[in-house]
């Protein structure tokens, strides 16, 4: 028989063909049955079988006449059944069918009448199957072989002699139906094999494709095998696994072993897999280098670890045999039998290993750690992975643990841990220490010793530093941004209540963030700057009560190195930022009473003003911090404060804008009044200050009237007037009521001008000042007696 | 025999009974209405023939036993004969082959002076029933190609009655040859004649298939025996088991009077991809066993 090259259509063809000749028997059998015509019945159902003889067609479309024949077969055995109520004896039927001269319609037919004979039980099921199981043999063609034995398992799955089912037998009967379903299996699975030669080798993966079509006929008896009620442990151990694994082993084929070790570990009981770990782990290296072994074991583990997982009371058997250190062994034998694995696959392997450890034994790190250990031993050498799914499976390796303990610090105690990072791209690197971090802040995990610290930055500095080999190129800002935003929430979370070893904690931070580079200071400085000054507030609180030794930490010492870390904002530079934390320092010596420490970070700050920031906004941001936390201060003597206050007024009458110039000098009238300082009340230098607040106003107007024919709006002389009425109530002797009094006209004056431009913010501000005003006149009292004299 | 009716049609009814069924029979002559046959006397023979189809109508007696059953005389009315021939040897039985036949005949003849003797025949089937062979010994053999082919089969017996079934395996131990199928075929083989005119004629009875496909290919089974202590892994063994009942067998005869032999063969076939025939071709030894 000679192949047409383009063999789809002549196929279609074939099956046509073949389907056509099968009805047309069937329906002569049918007339057969209908009029009860045994021998005729026989004489059209072989010559209908004899369709499924052919060679032409593909499995897929022999599985359709297949089905066919399925259909009449089981018509024929309802037949075949009322026939031996009629009064012909099975036995007779039995060797009646053996008379026909073609194999394939002949066994067949066997089956068919084998199924109504041990229906009768006039023999012994076993007996039966026995024979059908060997008669089988005949049909070598593995197409063929592998449908005719799937019909055998099909009519015998309920037929077989179990213990509990109607056709039970003598004392082995569990064997005895064992031994049916195992001589089955290892047929079909021997004709499963011996397809790929068949043929010309040129159509090898077709035939691999066909196979693997073929694939469930083979593993349905494993599933039978399952089902069968009377295999305990103990026959499992000693008759099923061993002689399934003897053929899985021995065929040697890569398709059929990764097929079927899959199929045993998926139908079985986990219960059993347990008990036999040894022999079924045993088989693994025997099987051939380029089976998929990862995969399987990889299923083989996780089932088992849900098994664990279903319930306690099962741990104690996996301690009992040992279930770990079969399962290392099993795996380093493994990788050793195929040196070809691709990382990927040792990977995997020890990824599910460690899954199944965290599992079962929750409580051994140490195996989770030797775990991780074997991984880095099998990694040593081969450099960074370059294999994206390695990748992904090192990350799901790491994570395990993170999500099994909910809690960075186990990890923290897996020596082996870090080492397995090492051996990701820095990419990797920095995903997998975000979910670290993440995993922190959702479990509001507290790492609380300068050591832990040490180990946790340890596996984080992808993230707190440049590796080597990336030079920041090509990193997305917003990611780098929200990257480090998380490691500054981080440092926040980073406490100890003992303040000894909360220092060592912001020393240890302190390090590693100051390798980080211009682009992260930024993020990680100010959260370490933080949550220093909360440790100075800490020590503060507890210097009422000094315990005695504790003297190492001291506050002084605190603000030096804040001192220093602040610097290195400054050399990035980012100015700006570096003067708000000298002044949150400044303002946390001013509570601690050290004012040389203020005084310099003050000075720090001026210094930054003048020589870094330049720009005119940031200036008045600036300025109005400056003037805010000063006016707090307390701690300076009347010399250092006036040198501090003039340097601020001085720096407020340059800034660029009038506005600017104007709020900033009226915002320094603060510095000279202070409600809770008594020491700090010049009344004076206030009204000059407000006084110079006016000139600056009072400028902007002509300035804008010059340059754009109109004056800007009242609103700065409306604040003036505000910080007026403030420091009026305050008591100021310097503030009059004809100052206020000339200064409404002033503003009321300006407003009706013919060159003012409306705005009616500025006349809504005025109007509710005045409201404000009369409101406290009504108010009466001593307040009210203040206001009576102005008129509004 | 043909005879114008009326005319020619013969003077009496001749009718032979068995009336026992073993030996003793009897014949009853009756002339037509109102006729007489006046004869010279009747007898009935025994006759063991042997008919060869190139030789047809010469008949070779090996048997020929003769009861006179009257005197001369005339016949008026039915008249009856019981006769007997006991203890007859009859060691061949009947047969009826492609190019002979042997029979069994009773041969009556009502010797008259004219219009001729009137003879009847009446044909009996012999069957001999010899008693089951004490020695059955299996067929074993190996056969083969040399690196292209080892097989072992067998057969249980080599002595089967016509209702027998041949049970046997066949091993597969080296198979480099790419079998589509297998045949196990029954052949007899019936010669005739003798010496220099032995005609010999073969026909296959049965053609029954044993193994559809080729079992593993290429694979040398090193250990020779070890199909004996595990059969399972020893390659592949195919198992044979052809009942013989529906087919139309006789028991194997030798030498019949030197006249012919009837011999019977299993000839098992393998065919190949290209339908290459091999064989191997072994005879057995058909007997005819007693329902018990």
């Amino acid at each position: 028989m000679k192949m047409i090259p383009d063999g789809v259509e002549d196929e279609e063809k074939w099956l046509a063909a073949g389907i056509a000749g099968f009805q047309q028997n069937a329906f002569y059998m049918h007339r057969a049955l209908d009029s009860n015509n045994l021998r005729e019945a026989l004489k059209y159902s072989t010559q209908m079988l004899s369709e499924l003889r052919t060679s032409r067609l593909s499995p897929h479309k022999y599985y359709e006449l297949y089905m066919r024949a399925f259909d009449e077969l089981r018509k024929l055995e309802m037949f075949f059944k009322e026939e031996t109520r009629r009064g012909c004896s099975i036995i007779d039927l039995y060797e009646l069918v053996q008379h026909a001269g073609n194999i394939l319609p002949r066994l067949y037919l066997l089956c068919t009448v084998g199924s109504v004979y041990i229906k009768s039980k006039e023999a012994p099921a076993k007996d039966v199957l026995k024979d059908l199981v060997e008669m089988c043999r005949g049909i070598q063609h593995p197409v063929r072989g592998l449908f005719l034995r799937s019909y055998l398992a099909q009519v015998s799955r309920d037929k077989l002699p179990d213990i509990g089912s109607e056709y039970e037998g003598d004392a082995d009967t569990v064997v005895d139906a064992v031994e049916f379903v195992l001589q089955n299996f290892t047929e079909m699975n021997k004709l499963w094999v011996r397809m790929q030669h068949q043929g010309p080798a040129r159509e090898k993966e077709k035939r691999e494709k066909e196979r693997n079509e073929l694939r469930d006929l083979v593993g349905k008896n494993l599933h039978v095998l399952s089902q069968i009620e009377g295999i305990d442990l103990d026959m499992y151990k000693d008759t099923v696994l061993p002689r399934v694994l003897e053929q899985v082993v021995n065929c040697k084929d890569e398709l059929a072993q990764y097929y079927l070790m899959d199929c045993i570990i998926q139908v079985f009981p986990d219960e059993y897999h347990l008990q036999t770990l040894d022999v079924l782990l045993g088989a693994f290296p025997q099987l051939q280098p380029t089976v998929d072994i990862k995969t399987v074991l990889s299923r083989l583990m996780e089932r088992l670890s849900n098994y664990a997982a279903s319930s306690a009371d099962v741990l104690p058997e996996f301690l009992q045999v040992e279930a770990f250190s079969k399962l290392n062994n099993a795996i380093g034998k493994v990788i050793e039998a195929q040196p070809d694995m691709p990382i990927l696959g040792v990977i995997t392997l020890y990824s599910s290993l460690l899954t199944f450890t965290l599992h079962v034994h929750p409580d051994r790190l140490d195996y989770a750690d030797q775990v991780l250990g074997a991984c880095v031993r099998r990694l040593s050498g081969k450099g960074k992975l370059e294999d994206n799914k390695a990748t992904k499976q090192i990350v799901a390796l790491l994570s395990a643990p993170l999500e099994k303990y909910n809690d960075i610090v186990t990890a923290l105690n897996l020596s082996n841990y870090p080492r397995v990072m090492e051996y990701l791209d820095s990419e990797t690197n920095k995903v997998m220490a975000t979910v670290i971090i993440q995993s922190i802040m959702k479990n509001k995990t507290r790492i609380s010793t300068a050591d832990r610290v040490e180990a946790l930055f340890d596996l984080i500095k992808g993230l707190i530093k440049d590796l080597d080999g990336t030079l920041g190129d090509e990193v997305d800002e917003d990611d780098f941004k929200e990257e480090q935003n998380s490691v500054a929430r981080l440092i926040l979370l980073l406490y100890n209540d003992n303040l000894e070893e909360m220092f060592k904690i912001i020393c240890m931070v302190r390090k590693h963030i100051l390798v980080g580079g211009p682009k992260r200071l930024p993020f990680t400085v100010p959260p370490l700057v933080f949550s220093s000054l909360k440790l100075v507030r800490q020590l503060q609180g507890q210097e009422e009560n000094p315990s005695g030794e504790e003297e190492s930490t001291t506050p002084k010492k605190i603000f030096q190195l804040l001192n220093q870390t602040v610097e290195t904002l400054s050399n990035i530079p980012s100015p700006e930022l570096a003067l708000q934390l000298y002044l949150q320092c400044a303002e946390a010596a001013n509570d601690c009473d050290l004012e040389p420490v203020a005084y310099e970070f003050f000075t720090q700050a001026y210094i930054l003003y003048e020589e870094e920031i330049s720009d005119s906004r940031a200036q008045v941001t600036a300025i109005h911090l400056i003037i805010g936390t000063l006016q707090k201060m307390h701690v300076f003597g009347i010399e250092n404060r006036d040198t501090l206050t003039h340097k601020a007024t001085g720096y407020s009458a340059k800034l660029l804008k009038k506005p600017d110039q104007c709020r900033a000098v009226y915002a320094c009238s603060h510095l000279f009044w202070v409600d809770d300082q008594d020491n700090v009340k010049d009344g004076e230098r206030v009204l000059l200050c407000l006084k110079r607040a006016l000139r600056i106003a009072n400028a902007a107007q002509q300035m804008s009237n010059a340059a754009r024919g109109s004056t800007g709006s009242v609103t700065l002389f409306v604040e003036i007037l505000n910080k007026y009425l403030y420091f009026f109530e305050k008591g100021n002797p310097h503030i009059t009521v004809a100052a206020i009094q000339s200064l409404i006209e002033l503003i009321k004056s300006e407003m009706q001008s013919d060159s003012n431009t409306p705005d009616p913010a500025a006349d809504a501000f005025f109007a509710s000042t005045l409201r404000y005003m009369e409101f406290q006149k009504q108010k009466g009292g001593a307040i009210g007696e203040k206001y009576e004299p102005i008129k509004v | 025999m043909n005879f114008l009716i009326g005319a020619f049609k013969p003077a009496c009814n001749i009718s032979i009974t068995f009336s026992d069924g073993k030996t003793r029979k009897q014949i009853s002559i009756e002339p037509f209405q109102g006729k007489k046959i006046e004869h010279n006397g009747v007898k009935v023979e025994l006759l063991g023939q042997i008919e060869m189809y190139f030789d047809r109508g010469n008949f070779y007696d090996f048997i020929s036993l003769v009861r006179e059953l009257d005197v001369p005389g005339d016949i008026y009315e039915r008249k009856t004969y019981p006769f007997e021939f006991s203890m007859v040897e009859t060691p061949y039985e009947t047969y009826n082959g492609v190019n002979v036949q042997l029979r069994y005949v009773l041969k009556v003849t009502v010797s008259r002076n004219y219009g001729g003797s009137i003879m009847e025949y009446q044909e009996f089937m012999v069957c001999n029933y010899p008693p089951p062979p004490s020695i059955n010994n299996t067929i074993k053999m190996e056969v083969g190609i040399e690196d292209c082919m080892n097989i072992e089969f067998e057969y249980n017996i080599s002595k089967y009655h016509l209702k027998d079934v041949i049970i046997g395996k066949i091993y597969f131990l080296l198979v480099r040859i790419k079998i589509k199928n297998m045949d196990l075929e029954i052949r007899r083989r019936e010669s005739t004649g003798s010496g220099a005119n032995t005609h010999v004629e073969t026909e296959t009875l049965a053609k029954f298939e044993l193994m559809d496909g080729a079992p593993v290919r290429g694979m040398l089974i090193t250990s020779y025996f070890l199909h004996i202590l595990r059969p399972d892994v020893a390659g592949e063994s195919i198992p044979i088991r052809l009942f013989l009942s529906p087919y139309e067998l006789t028991p194997t005869h030798r030498n019949i009077n030197n006249k012919f032999s009837v011999k019977y063969y299993l000839n098992l076939v393998l065919v190949d991809e290209e339908d290459g025939r091999y064989f191997k071709q072994q005879e057995i030894t058909m007997y005819r066993l007693q329902d018990s």
